[in-house]
């Protein structure tokens, strides 16, 4: 059974996706309905396919959507990371993966230099600010 | 060098961890052989023929002698004793043990190295001009610009599960020395009329079995705009990459299909919705990044008068010391390329008394060159002579750097796993063929780059020669390809120069990247030797002078006086050409 994790915590009863966005598809396509969505899901359908890390941004940077954004699919441990800095806020983890490894996965790089999804700012510019 | 902030550090220290606890999590079955492969590759670890290989980065090429004596000391405790420099200013171990590795990881860190990114489907180790910082035809030095790139490109989590590996390489000088055109992105620092920074931008160049000269997608890109430009390529190629074949998944293929106005557009509209965003760069973190290098004290002198007369010191000289922006220094190549030993391999006795040197010749500090050689940058005029015979002790002052026996290899058959056919030993025996130093640099300067399969690791599609091993029903077999170029690199010419200590008046390649053309059917590893003397006859016969290099030939006649040569007549049989070749 694949599990839904948010906010580092297991979702009992997650609700389904409005949305499913595939890899291939262009959310800007999507952009005007994006507003009235609650749930919407990017796939992985492999563990090295990265074209939703890009979906995500967009969809947050971009579009402005606003709602849970879940990654789902091929969508293990060592992705999270990278995932929430692209503006994913809920995982469904694949069938066989070890919540309690997964739980923890949001802290293993304390800081991006990038401007992301999740910390617009670059690294260098709260640098300066600092 | 660049040190690191308390940040940077962290951070290496931070995937030192992460990687330990994946390690941790494979050997204990939790992860699976497949899922760790993409985890390890980000770290530098493949599984190679007889062992696992680890590829450490040495970014852009820089190197301190504390990092070198570290390596050397990691090479000799965790592996064989010895580390092959690499065509990506990388040093790989071809004997580490995989549950040691998170430990060397940990040793590296403590030096400020790593091998992050250095393999698998992301941004790589990002390389450079070996003369960035010296070279007197430099118009910005690329260092900081590297690790502005360094910075943005590493753990980039938008980009960590590109379609395929990708390659930048960035140039600041008039000449071209960091192979620019055939990466995937490539950067040429330049300065517009009030002498503001900016880029030309190439994309889509690249080697492996498609081998494709890039293009210019922007001549000149202010550099505020730099990391936002290559944000809004990566997102381009991340988003419409190939990902259905692995052999059409670089961007090459991407632009090639898209059209270079068509993947311009693509680009441009994408950058349009960046520019201007937060990852604009700004000028206080250009500044923060050039004063965290450190640079050398120069003291102030003046070039030196050689005496001309024809020495041993004076041909090292003339082939292993480069002009240097400071008066009264040079830089120097440190030839890894000595015959009988596989070309960029160095013990760790030999890093150890590098780094000595180093330390007492250049400020401490050396670069590692795309052409598996190594280089002090920063050496007194004065000390040549000092420095040259304790190399020569080293047997690190083979006088051949831009000649024939420099030889570029990968590998090759004796450690990848891909190979086709070997690539050292072949290597070897064009070194003893061309053991002459006076016909060596009566030949002038020549790149002989071999690769023992398609993938072109030893970039042989650029040599002025190139070797490529293949597979012919099991047994080893070379294909010959001549008129290929990395791009336009400085040459020497026979006038003495701007000063005396200089190799001579350089000028630049007058031609650029170009791609060698295949001369004919592949011949056996025994017949190799003798169809390189017959390429150089050929080539001896038709220059006009002794400034026109064997690639100026090339592209001045064409292949086919050379194809003649080697296979006479076109239906030629295998045994009638050996006959031949013997005569
Ligand atoms: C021994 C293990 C190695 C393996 C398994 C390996 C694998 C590969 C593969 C599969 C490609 C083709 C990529 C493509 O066409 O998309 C490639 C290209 C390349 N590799 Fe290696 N390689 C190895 C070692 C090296 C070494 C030692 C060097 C440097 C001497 C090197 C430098 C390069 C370069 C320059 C290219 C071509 C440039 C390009 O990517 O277009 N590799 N390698
Ligand atoms: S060119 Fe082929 S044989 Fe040589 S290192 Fe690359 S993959 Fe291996």
């Amino acid at each position: 059974m694949a599990t839904l994790i948010k906010h580092r915590r297991i979702v009992a009863q997650p609700s389904p996706p409005e949305l499913t966005l595939e890899p291939a598809d262009d959310p800007a396509a999507f952009a005007e309905r994006l507003a009235d969505l609650r749930v919407v899901a990017v796939r992985f359908p492999k563990y090295a396919d990265g074209r939703g890390y890009s979906i995500g941004r967009l969809l947050r940077e971009r579009h402005g959507y606003k709602g849970e954004l879940r990654a789902v699919g091929e969508v293990a441990r060592d992705h999270l990371e990278l995932l929430a800095q692209c503006g994913f806020d809920a995982f469904e983890l694949r069938a066989g993966e070890d919540v309690d490894d997964a739980l923890v996965a949001f802290d293993d790089l304390s800081e991006n230099y990038q401007s992301t999804a999740a910390q617009p700012l670059p690294l260098f510019r709260r640098r300066a600010v600092a | 060098m660049y040190l690191y902030d308390e940040i940077d550090q962290r951070l290496v220290d931070e995937r030192v961890a992460q990687f330990r606890d994946q390690t941790r999590r494979f050997l204990a079955g939790k992860l699976s052989e497949d899922d760790f492969r993409a985890l390890r590759l980000r770290n530098g670890l493949y599984v190679q023929r007889f062992a696992p290989m680890l590829r450490i980065a040495i970014p852009y090429g820089l190197l301190s002698t504390k990092q070198l004596r570290k390596l050397a000391d990691i090479a000799r405790r965790y592996d064989r004793g010895y580390g092959h420099f690499s065509t990506r200013q990388n040093l790989q171990l071809n004997w580490p043990k995989l549950d040691e590795v998170p430990e060397i990881l940990a040793e590296l860190a403590t030096v400020q190295l790593h091998a992050i990114q250095t393999s698998g489907n992301c941004v790589r180790n990002i390389t450079t001009d070996h003369f960035a910082g010296v070279a007197p035809d430099e118009i910005v030095d690329a260092f900081a610009w590297c690790e502005l790139i360094r910075q943005w490109s590493t753990f980039h989590p938008e980009f960590n599960y590109l379609p395929r590996k990708f390659k930048i390489a960035v140039n600041g000088a008039v000449a071209d020395r960091a192979a620019t055109f055939v990466h995937d992105i490539g950067l040429h620092a330049l300065r517009d009329a009030d002498g503001a920074v900016g880029f030309r931008v190439i994309v889509g160049g690249g080697l492996g079995r498609t081998p494709v000269v890039g293009q210019v997608i922007r001549e000149f890109l202010p550099w505020p705009h730099l990391l936002t430009y290559l944000d809004a390529i990566l997102r381009v190629y991340n988003r419409h990459g190939r990902r259905d074949n692995l052999h059409k998944a670089r961007i090459k293929i991407l632009v090639k299909e898209r059209g270079v106005a068509g993947f311009r557009r693509e680009v441009e509209a994408e950058w349009a919705r960046l520019k201007d965003g937060p990852a604009t760069l700004t000028a206080e973190e250009v500044r923060r990044v050039e004063s965290r290098f450190t640079r050398p004290a120069y003291a102030c002198l003046r070039d030196i008068a050689f005496p001309k007369s024809k020495t041993p010191f004076n041909a090292w000289r003339r082939r292993n010391v480069h002009p240097h922006r400071q008066p009264g220094y040079a830089a120097v190549t440190v030839s890894l390329k000595k015959t009988g030993v596989p070309p960029g391999d160095v013990t760790s006795d030999q890093m150890e008394r590098i780094a000595d040197l180093a330390v007492r010749y250049s400020f401490g500090e050396l670069r590692v060159t795309h052409e598996q050689n190594l280089v002090f940058a920063d050496v007194q005029q004065a000390e040549l002579h000092g420095l040259w015979q304790e190399l020569r002790d080293l047997g690190l002052a083979t006088p051949n750097i831009g000649l024939l026996t420099n030889i570029i290899s990968c590998p090759g058959g004796d450690f990848c796993a891909l190979a086709n056919a070997k690539s050292i030993p072949v290597a070897e025996d064009i070194q003893r063929r061309f053991d002459d130093l006076d016909y060596l640099h009566d030949i002038g300067e020549l790149d002989l780059n071999i690769s023992g399969c398609i993938n072109a690791c030893g970039h042989h599609h650029v040599g002025h020669i190139g070797i490529l091993g293949v597979d012919k029903n099991g047994e080893e077999w070379y294909q010959v390809e001549i008129g290929g170029n990395q791009g336009r690199t400085t040459i020497s010419g026979a006038n003495p120069g701007a000063y005396p200590g200089s190799p001579g008046n350089r000028g630049l390649s007058p031609i650029g990247a170009s791609l060698g053309k295949i001369i004919g059917p592949s011949i056996a590893r025994a017949e190799v030797p003798d169809v390189i003397e017959r390429l150089i006859q050929t080539y001896l016969a038709l220059r006009d002078s002794e400034h026109e290099r064997f690639v100026d030939v090339v592209h001045r006649v064409g292949i086919e006086p050379f194809k003649k040569s080697v296979y006479g007549h076109p239906d030629q049989t295998p045994a009638d050409r050996r006959a031949a070749l013997a005569a």
